[in-house]
């Protein structure tokens, strides 16, 4: 029997013409809005409570939330575990895959069974390496490298088959992303890098965090000039930092993490460094927003997650769009279940 | 070893050159090779290339070597096996977020490709992922089998 008030979570869109998923993200950027995504802090637990109590926190104000997959090298509950209990209520996740713990065979096998739980959006990454974590003891796998992961991707979706050539029934419909680092070296390849991820099929792009500006138009100014501005979106990252101790343990402990003096000197002068740093954040991303080429930010506000909502209304990108979230339109999805 | 390998890469265009030649050798002494029979040669020769790009590149047999198309930096030296470009990862002065003592292979392979007619554009060229079976084998047989058009 159908309930009246049956909940609809993770409806499948219809995927539009040159849209490749069903999911809202890629509607979001290709209808030319400035999109926000953020990354959710997985739990060290195995309580699906404590996944939603996270996600909440973004709602209203976020277009994706990626699901990191070990991010540093740390032991979390798992992204595609994360992205099966965001999917079923409906919130659009950005599956992040990391090259460091599985091989071919189960990223391959993690890919279908993400996009069969509605997962839309996957972010291939290569990973921290494991001495960065808490469990240095722990084997690296690097089967593939994020390049050969997001081909191995887009051959599953376009090609409707596994690496060995096998055919599968039905493709992920998924939007293929991939990170970048303008910030560190070696700079000038960077861009490059950057085309060799289009190529293999990345359309959009999470970077670093950024807190230096002149740097990040440095690099899109040698994106613009390999013609890649229409092939990928952009979003960049940015987030809070809490104080000026804590800006100088992250640029000291956090690999190929930017952190200019000047920003570190705001902060150490500033009465409230929290405030201050949540401030800077939104000077960086309406710096950033009039940046040509630029789709979006991407704001990883590790542990002060609580912050993003305020960040992003104060910066004003949304524009006066207020994301989807579950319990936003009350009516649509009993119209849609009367359909 | 750590210092011949950086002196390698200085020296790229010269063993970029070298290898050209050395190649074409190979590939001239195909009907020989084949006559004594690539199974037979598979174990000396790749003990010879592993002893020889050892010393050179720190060379980890993968079996599928790529060093023209890197600079004469082994990427396989790259803690995470990178054949496609630096992670993210690397440190402001250019060495690797794994091993903070070592200057990241790909920042290396920057450097020698410049050296090398067409490095750069090698560089740009997407690797396909590494075939673990022939971790261990010859490239250098490979790689004649795979110019004379033969199947492997």
């Amino acid at each position: 029997m159908i309930f009246e008030d049956e909940p609809v979570p993770g409806y499948p869109l219809p995927i539009l013409p040159g849209h490749t998923s069903p999911g809202r993200f890629e509607r979001v950027l290709r209808a030319g809005q400035f999109a926000v995504t953020t990354e959710l802090d997985p739990p060290d637990s195995a309580d699906p409570e404590d996944v939603y109590r996270r996600a909440r926190v973004f709602d209203g104000y976020v277009d994706a939330i990626n699901a990191t997959d070990g991010s540093g090298a740390n032991c979390h509950m798992s992204s595609l575990a994360v992205c099966a209990l965001l999917t079923r209520v409906g919130y659009a996740p950005v599956m992040q895959i990391s090259c460091r713990d599985k091989n071919r065979i189960a990223i391959q096998g993690d890919i279908l069974g993400g996009a069969a739980m509605g997962v839309c959006n996957l972010l291939c990454l290569t990973g921290d390496g494991v001495q960065a974590g808490d469990h240095p003891q722990a084997l690296p796998v690097f089967d593939l490298d994020c390049i050969t992961l997001l081909e191995t991707a887009r051959t599953l979706r376009d090609e409707h088959r596994f690496l060995s050539g096998r055919k599968i029934t039905y493709a992920p419909r998924v939007l293929l992303g991939a990170a970048e680092n303008p910030f560190t070296q070696p700079l000038e390849w960077r861009a490059a890098r950057l085309a060799k991820k289009v190529a293999a099929g990345a359309q959009f792009i999470q970077t670093q965090w950024c807190y230096d500006v002149p740097m990040l138009r440095t690099f899109m100014q040698q994106v613009e000039e390999m013609g890649l501005l229409d092939k990928v979106f952009i979003l960049v990252g940015v987030g809070p930092l809490r104080s000026a101790k804590s800006a100088e343990w992250i640029r000291t402990h956090i690999p190929g993490v930017h952190i200019p003096d000047d920003v570190i000197k705001r902060l150490a002068g500033a009465s409230d460094p929290a405030a201050e740093g949540r401030r800077l954040c939104i000077d960086l991303i309406q710096e950033i927003r009039t940046i040509k080429g630029v789709h979006g930010v991407h704001v990883m506000a590790f542990r002060q997650e609580h912050a993003v909502a305020e960040i992003i209304e104060r910066s004003g990108v949304l524009n006066g769009r207020q994301p989807w979230y579950p319990g936003r339109d009350p009516h649509t999805n009993t119209n849609r279940m009367a359909s | 070893m750590y210092a011949l390998r950086q002196w390698s890469v200085r020296h790229a265009r010269g063993l970029n050159a070298f290898y050209r030649g050395f190649e074409s050798v190979l590939v001239a002494l195909d009907p020989l090779l084949r006559r004594i029979g690539h199974e037979r040669l598979e174990r000396p020769v790749a003990r010879v290339e592993k002893t020889v790009k050892g010393l050179l590149f720190d060379c980890r047999m993968c079996g599928q070597c790529i060093l023209s198309s890197t600079g004469m930096s082994c990427p396989m030296n790259c803690p995470k096996n990178l054949r496609n470009g630096p992670c993210g990862g690397v440190r402001a002065n250019g060495h690797c977020e794994v091993r903070p003592e070592m200057k990241c292979v790909w920042v290396e392979a920057f450097a020698g490709a410049r050296r090398i007619p067409g490095g750069i554009e090698a560089l740009r060229s997407v690797q396909p992922a590494v075939d673990r079976r022939v971790q261990g084998k010859s490239s250098w047989l490979r790689v004649v089998r795979e110019r004379v058009g033969e199947p492997s």
